[in-house]
C-alpha cells in the first residue's frame, strides 16, 4: 500500500498542468524525432538536452524521459511508411511493417505498432514500479567497493554481450574512461591531461559535448552518406473505425505482447543490451512461437507487434538501473543520468530517500507519457506522413545548427563547440569502422564514479586490493565481470580452432547505436 | 587500396601514446602514502590497454581477414566534404562575426546551394532560425551567444528586451 501512496503522490506532481504539458510536448517532440530516419532517442535527447534549461530540473528530466518514450513509439512510423527504421530500435519493425504498408495495410500496421508500444510500455512501467524500491533498498548497502564492481560489471557486459568486435569495444571503453579523467585529479586536485595547459580542459570533457558530437554531427554525416535517394512514403489514413477494428485485431496477440513486454523489460535492464537486441529477440521469439512462421517477413502483424512491445518495454527497463543504482542501461539513459547530475539530482538509492517527489513524479510521468504517446501517435499520423516528405537536407541543416548552438549554451565556451566538431568527425569515422559508440558515451559518464570508488576503496583499506573480493556483493559483481570477460574469449578460441585458421573476434552483431 | 581500418587503429595508437605522455606528469604507480594508485595511473594504464588493443586491430588487419570492409560511398564523399567544411567554417565564423550571422550564412548556403532548395524556402529558414535563437537563448534563457564584431548591431535589441 505504501507503494500506491508514493505513486499517487507522484501523480500529484506529474499531473500538474505544467508537467502534463511538458509530457505532451516531450512525447510529441519524441514522436517526430523517432520518426525521422537518422534520428533516434539518443540523438534527440543529446540535441534537446541543452534546450531544457528553460524549465525547472525535475520537469526537464520528465521532458527528456517523455522524448525518450515518444521516440520509441515514433521509430515504427518511418519503418512502416518509408521502409527505413526511424531509429535502430525499430529495425525489426521494418521486416513486416513495410510489407504490410506495401499491401495497403499501413493503417493497421501503424495502429498495431502504437498499441503494442502502449502495452509494452505499460507492462514495463508496472514492473518498474514494483522493482524500483526493492532494488534501491539493496543498493543502499553499496559502498565504494560495490560501486566500482558494479560499474566494472556494466562495462564487461559490453564485452560479453554487446555483440560488437571485442578489441574495438575495449578500445571504446578505455577511450571513454581516459576522456573522463581529463581535468582535475579527483583526489589530489592537480590538473591532468590538459593537453598543453589548455584552459578549456580544466573543467573536463562534458558528456554532453561528446554526445552531441557523436550522436548529432556524427549521425548527420553518417545519414548523409547512407541516404542517397529519397524513398517513397506510403500513404496512411486512419479513421475512428480503423482504430476500433485495429483494437479488436490486437486482442488476438495477447501472448505475443506479453512475451515481448517481459523479454524487453529484462533485456533492457542490461547495460550492453537495450531496445534493439530486445526487439530483434522478441521478433525471433514471435516467429518461433507463431502458428504461421512462414508468413513472417511478408507482412505478418505479429512481426510488428512483437518488436514494438519489446523496444518500449526495454526503454523503460533501461531506466531502472539508472534511477536505482546510478548505472544507465542504455546510451540514452546515460545522457539522462548526465542531465540529472548536471541539475544536481544524483541518481542512485539516495535519490529515493532525498527526492521522493522527483522520483515518483518521474515514474508516474511514464504512465502519463504512455497514454499521451499512443493518443498523439494515432492522432498525428497525417502530420508524420507530411513530415517524412521533408527533404533530409532541411533536417540536416537544422540539426547541425542545434548542435553548434546547443553545444555552446550549457557552459558558454567556444572550446566546447570545437570539441563537438572534433568528436563529430571522430564519431563518424569510428562508426564507419565498426567501433561501437555506446560504450564510449557510457564510459565517459561512469568514468568519474569508477575511478572515485576504486581509489576511495583502496585509500580506506590502506591499499589492500583484495578489498574488492572480501565483501560478498562486490565479490559477486567481480566474479560476474570476469565471467562476461572470459566467456566470449573462450568461445572465440574454441570457434577459431574448429572453423578458421585466422583469429577473428567478430560475433553476430545485435548491438545498437540508438536506444 | 588504402586500409582504413589500419589508419584508424594507427590514429588510436598515436592518441593513446599522446595520452600516456601527458598522464605521466602525475604519479602513475602505487602511491604508498595514500594506499592507492597515483593521479596519473588511471589515464596511463587505460591508455596502455587502448594502445595494445589498437595494435591488435592493426595486426589483425595485416592478416588479410574480412575486417577490411571500411569503404566510402564515393558518390557521397562530395556532400559529406561540403557539410564538414561548411560546419568548420561556421564554427570559425561564430567567433568572428557572431552565432546569428554565422548560422544565417550557413543555412542559406547549405539550403540554397547544397540542398538546391527554392530561394523562398532558403531565405525563410535562414532568417527565422537566428531570430528564434535570439528569443529562445538570449531573451528567455539569458544565455548570450557569441557576437564577435556584430555586437554593436545587437545593442538596440538589448535595450529593447533587457
Amino acid at each position: 500500500m505504501d507503494l500506491l501512496t508514493l505513486l499517487s503522490d507522484g501523480f500529484a506532481t506529474s499531473l500538474s498542468p505544467f508537467n502534463l504539458m511538458i509530457v505532451i510536448l516531450g512525447v510529441t517532440a519524441g514522436l517526430f524525432i523517432g520518426a525521422m530516419p537518422g534520428l533516434g532517442s539518443v540523438n534527440g535527447v543529446a540535441i534537446v538536452l541543452p534546450l531544457t534549461f528553460i524549465v525547472p530540473p525535475a520537469s526537464a528530466i520528465i521532458l527528456l524521459a517523455a522524448i525518450y518514450y515518444g521516440a520509441m513509439y515514433g521509430g515504427a512510423i518511418s519503418s512502416i511508411l518509408l521502409g527505413i527504421p526511424g531509429a535502430s530500435t525499430a529495425v525489426a519493425t521494418t521486416f513486416d511493417g513495410r510489407p504490410m504498408a506495401q499491401k495497403g495495410e499501413a493503417a493497421l500496421a501503424l495502429i498495431a505498432a502504437a498499441f503494442a508500444s502502449f502495452v509494452g510500455g505499460t507492462v514495463a512501467v508496472i514492473l518498474f514500479t514494483l522493482f524500483a524500491v526493492p532494488l534501491a533498498d539493496v543498493a543502499l548497502a553499496f559502498g565504494p567497493a560495490e560501486e566500482f564492481a558494479l560499474v566494472l560489471l556494466a562495462f564487461t557486459t559490453f564485452v560479453g554481450l554487446g555483440g560488437d568486435d571485442i578489441l574495438k569495444t575495449i578500445i571504446m571503453i578505455c577511450l571513454g574512461l581516459v576522456l573522463s579523467t581529463v581535468g582535475l585529479d579527483l583526489i589530489s586536485g592537480q590538473p591532468r591531461l590538459i593537453f598543453g595547459d589548455l584552459p578549456g580542459f580544466y573543467s573536463g570533457v562534458s558528456f554532453l559535448v561528446l554526445a552531441i558530437g557523436v550522436y548529432g554531427i556524427g549521425e548527420v554525416l553518417y545519414t548523409i552518406e547512407t541516404s542517397k535517394s529519397n524513398p517513397t512514403v506510403s500513404n496512411a489514413k486512419i479513421t475512428f473505425k480503423d482504430v476500433i477494428s485495429g483494437l479488436k485485431t490486437m486482442r488476438r496477440y495477447t501472448k505475443t505482447m506479453s512475451l515481448g513486454s517481459f523479454l524487453g523489460f529484462f533485456v533492457g535492464m542490461l547495460p550492453a543490451a537495450g531496445a534493439t537486441p530486445a526487439s530483434l529477440m522478441a521478433y525471433g521469439l514471435a516467429k518461433q512461437t507463431s502458428k504461421k512462421p512462414e508468413t513472417f517477413g511478408k507482412g505478418n502483424i505479429e512481426g510488428v507487434v512483437a518488436p514494438e512491445t519489446a523496444n518500449n518495454a526495454a526503454s523503460t527497463g533501461s531506466l531502472l538501473p539508472m534511477l536505482t543504482l546510478g548505472i544507465p542501461g542504455s546510451p540514452t539513459t546515460a545522457l539522462l543520468l548526465g542531465g540529472m547530475v548536471m541539475w544536481g539530482l544524483m541518481p542512485g538509492p539516495m535519490l529515493f530517500i532525498d527526492q521522493p517527489d522527483f522520483v515518483w513524479g518521474l515514474i508516474s510521468s511514464l504512465y502519463t507519457a504512455n497514454v499521451a504517446a499512443v493518443l498523439i501517435n494515432i492522432a498525428l499520423i497525417p502530420l508524420f506522413v507530411w513530415a517524412l516528405r521533408m527533404p533530409f537536407s532541411v533536417l540536416c541543416a537544422i540539426v547541425l545548427v542545434l548542435c553548434i548552438v546547443g553545444g555552446f549554451a550549457p557552459n558558454q565556451k567556444m572550446h566546447d563547440v570545437w570539441l563537438i566538431v572534433v568528436f563529430g568527425f571522430a564519431g563518424y569515422f569510428l562508426r564507419k569502422a565498426d567501433y561501437p559508440l555506446a560504450p564510449l558515451v557510457l564510459a565517459l559518464v561512469l568514468g568519474p564514479l569508477m575511478e572515485k570508488s576504486f581509489r576511495q576503496t583502496l585509500i580506506a583499506e590502506q591499499g589492500n586490493i583484495f578489498a574488492f573480493i572480501e565483501r560478498p556483493l562486490s565479490a559477486t559483481f567481480i566474479f560476474l565481470s570476469l565471467l562476461f570477460f572470459i566467456w566470449p574469449i573462450v568461445g572465440l578460441l574454441r570457434k577459431s580452432k574448429q572453423e578458421h585458421p585466422h583469429f577473428s573476434s567478430k560475433r553476430p552483431n545485435f548491438s545498437r547505436q540508438n536506444s | 587500396m588504402i586500409n582504413a581500418d589500419r589508419i584508424i587503429a594507427s590514429l588510436i595508437m598515436i592518441s593513446a601514446l599522446y595520452f600516456m605522455w601527458h598522464a605521466v606528469s602525475l604519479p602513475i604507480g602505487w602511491n604508498g602514502l595514500e594506499g592507492g594508485p597515483g593521479g596519473g595511473a588511471f589515464p596511463f594504464w587505460l591508455s596502455l590497454v587502448m594502445l595494445l588493443c589498437a595494435a591488435g586491430v592493426f595486426w589483425r588487419s595485416t592478416s588479410g581477414s574480412k575486417f577490411q570492409r571500411f569503404a566510402f560511398d564515393m558518390s557521397m564523399v562530395k556532400p559529406i566534404f561540403l557539410v564538414s567544411v561548411g560546419l568548420v567554417f561556421t564554427v570559425f565564423l561564430t567567433s568572428m562575426i557572431g552565432a546569428h550571422l554565422a548560422v544565417f550564412l550557413f543555412l542559406f548556403w547549405y539550403l540554397r546551394f547544397v540542398g538546391k532548395h527554392s530561394l523562398k524556402l532558403s531565405v525563410a529558414i535562414s532568417v527565422l532560425t537566428p531570430i528564434i535563437m535570439f528569443f529562445f537563448f538570449e531573451v528567455t534563457l539569458k544565455i548570450m551567444l557569441p557576437k564577435g564584431v556584430s555586437e554593436p548591431l545587437f545593442l538596440p535589441l538589448y535595450a529593447m528586451f533587457f
